[in-house]
């Protein structure tokens, strides 16, 4: 228990950070502070860098030789025809939706802790859905052709086929990301304006000038700024459902066993979020480390997101538990034999470390002490990603394996330029994180400016 | 070239106490600035509702209705697709994308009407002349009110700032 606000008084920060400028100061001396911030304290960062670059490298040869070459380098084949490339789609695009949810949902409801990280958690989604766009491409036969998916004046005079969800899926994830991008902006041009006025080097200065926009923080421009802020957050939560259950009907638009579920779009919302907050555990867990935020995301924070995590894994149980029985209750004889292959079929190992994962570890956390240690909340995220990143796998491995025609049954096994996409992704994803930490406020400045003033007045 | 006083506050009450007095005095209430967002304070300096929810919800509905129409055009006249013997106009999966990119269109809408009523993109303004202007974004609340022309005026302006708890007070040009 390092930095502990009073819970009695309702306190979400340390009580050290006791005014504007202890908020500023601890926030912008990681980007601005040449003398306190030197190669010392960046040698971690480096370190992460030093993994993240070479993944990113790898990421990017394997998308190279997979366009190269074709999709004949992956373990795609002509029954599982999704195979990896999708459920790292699926499992990159659900980490990405928490983000938003923390976002707009705590800021509609007036939860003052989301101040301490919807920015990070923004970034999150920001990158995890620009990774997850890539993998539909790179899963097509002929992926110099995805662009046919949107509308535009052709010689052909084709046009997209509406009732597909490749074409859904297409609209969710570009809107989704360019309202992501939108939405994390426009919440930062209050910090770039801080980081402004702060920064003593004229290009610096220039800089977060220029895409501060020449924010004067005037009350009139706060209330423009906090209308549409506000409004946004509105629309977000229902596009974050909309995307993730749309993510959930290219399953369950289907007449395959185990995927013609009417359960599957808000099963796949709750799964994202649950992913999305064991990714934030992580997330802030490095970042309270790294940047000496003790006083700014306190274990009261863990605590509060232990607690959804583990509301989070008991929904997921009973969605588990509603699959079988609808698949039982069916009585369809593929629907009853998909369901004996899930538990005893080729993957059901993976099947276990699913339901351990994702239903079983989190339950940890009923204990408050559990919440309180830092080290068992990173270590039920790490279970809960790689549960969740199994679910993923499994729902497009065992029910393609096993559908209707017994001739088709196959089961898939990975090639290395499918993991080594897979590990290159999450290359690519801590690159991004750590230049998006060297380069902006991980914090809101401006909300834990209220904060901090609000929760040190009587 | 008119002429403002600007004074700076530790907290918001005071800010908060003296824009009432202003209003009170008939002083020229110019702006308030503030390092984070406060309740009620561009109300009470005259600011009327922003509008842009409204303008978000009509771009929004422009674009639903443009992307439905142009799904609905190309199903069902100009690529008309039989595709197992639903109907063309297949309204129920025409929505997804509509509904997606509708979102997405008053989310641009809203921020382009942000800009616009903010004033923005400005990157320099008349107030960024003057050196403490940058304590507003930092840890200090501002106001300005215009500075009255006659020396007596100006005096009386520059001691109810004082009194009402000033940190300091400087004569900007605007």
């Amino acid at each position: 228990m390092s930095a502990a606000p009073n819970p009695e008084a309702g306190g979400w920060i340390a009580p050290d950070i006791d005014s504007c400028e202890a908020v500023n100061r601890l926030i912008a001396a990681p980007l601005l502070d040449r003398q306190g911030w030197g190669r010392q304290q960046w040698r971690g960062w480096w370190m992460l860098m030093g993994i993240a670059l070479p993944l990113t490298g790898v990421f990017l040869l394997g998308v190279y030789m997979i366009l190269a070459k074709g999709i004949g380098l992956l373990g795609n084949n002509t029954t599982i025809v999704w195979g990896f490339p999708i459920a790292n789609y699926v499992w990159w695009i659900g980490i990405g939706n928490a983000g938003t949810l923390i976002s707009a949902l705590l800021l509609l409801t007036r939860q003052t802790w989301r101040a301490a990280i919807n920015r990070f958690a923004e970034a999150m989604t920001l990158f995890s859905v620009a990774i997850a766009g890539i993998f539909p491409i790179i899963h097509l036969g002929r992926p110099m052709f995805f662009y046919w998916l949107a509308p535009y004046p052709n010689p052909m005079t084709l046009w997209p086929q509406w009732r597909s969800a490749l074409v859904w899926d297409f609209w969710a994830i570009a809107s989704y990301l360019i309202f992501s991008i939108v939405f994390w902006y426009t919440g930062l041009i209050p910090d770039l304006a801080t980081l402004r006025d702060r920064a003593t080097r004229p290009l610096t200065r220039k800089l977060y000038g220029v895409f501060a926009l020449g924010f004067r923080s005037s009350a009139r421009q706060w209330t423009i700024h906090q209308s549409f802020y506000k409004t946004m957050a509105c629309l977000a939560v229902p596009l974050v459902c909309s995307v993730h259950s749309i993510v959930g009907m290219d399953f369950a638009a289907s007449v395959m066993p185990g995927w013609q579920e009417s359960i599957f779009p808000p099963y796949f919302v709750v799964g994202a979020m649950f992913s999305g907050f064991a990714m934030v555990v992580i997330l802030a867990a490095l970042i309270r480390k790294a940047l000496h935020f003790q006083s700014l995301v306190t274990d009261r924070h863990f605590d509060v997101i232990g607690k959804i995590i583990v509301a989070s894994a008991c929904i997921m149980g009973a969605s588990y538990a509603t699959e079988w029985f609808t698949a039982w209750y069916s009585g369809e004889r593929a629907q009853r034999t998909y369901l004996a292959y899930v538990f005893t079929g080729t993957y059901a190992p993976f099947y276990a470390i699913m339901l351990f994962g994702n239903v079983i570890a989190p339950q940890v956390l009923w204990f408050k002490r559990a919440r309180a240690s830092l080290p068992t909340m990173v270590t039920v995220a790490v279970l809960v990603l790689i549960g969740m990143w199994f679910e993923r796998i499994l729902i497009i491995w065992n029910t393609l394996g096993h559908d209707y025609l017994p001739t088709l049954w196959r089961a898939f096994w990975p090639t290395i330029w499918d993991y080594l996409v897979l590990v290159g992704s999450l290359g690519v994803f801590l690159l991004a994180f750590l230049l998006f930490v060297r380069l902006l406020p991980s914090v809101s400045m401006f909300e834990m400016r209220e904060l901090a003033l609000r929760e040190r007045r009587p | 070239m008119s002429h403002a006083l600007l004074a700076a506050f530790a907290a918001p009450e005071p800010l908060m106490r003296m824009v009432q007095q202003a209003r009170d005095k008939s002083l020229g209430l110019i702006d308030a600035f503030t390092p984070y967002p406060i309740e009620g304070l561009s109300e009470a300096l005259g600011q009327k509702p922003t509008q842009i929810p409204w303008w978000m919800l009509g771009g929004g509905v422009a674009m639903a209705v443009l992307f439905y129409a142009m799904e609905w055009l190309s199903a069902t006249r100009l690529y008309p697709f039989d595709q197992g013997g639903r109907p063309l106009n297949s309204w129920p999966t025409f929505i997804v994308a509509t509904v997606e990119i509708s979102v997405l269109t008053a989310a641009l809408t809203g921020f382009v009407a942000m800009l616009v009523k903010a004033g923005l993109p400005r990157l320099h303004h008349p107030l960024f002349e003057c050196g403490a202007f940058e304590r507003a974004s930092q840890d200090q609340f501002l106001l300005a009110i215009a500075a009255p022309e006659d020396a007596q005026a100006a005096g009386a302006a520059r001691q109810a700032l004082w009194d009402a708890g000033a940190v300091w007070i400087e004569e900007v040009a605007l």
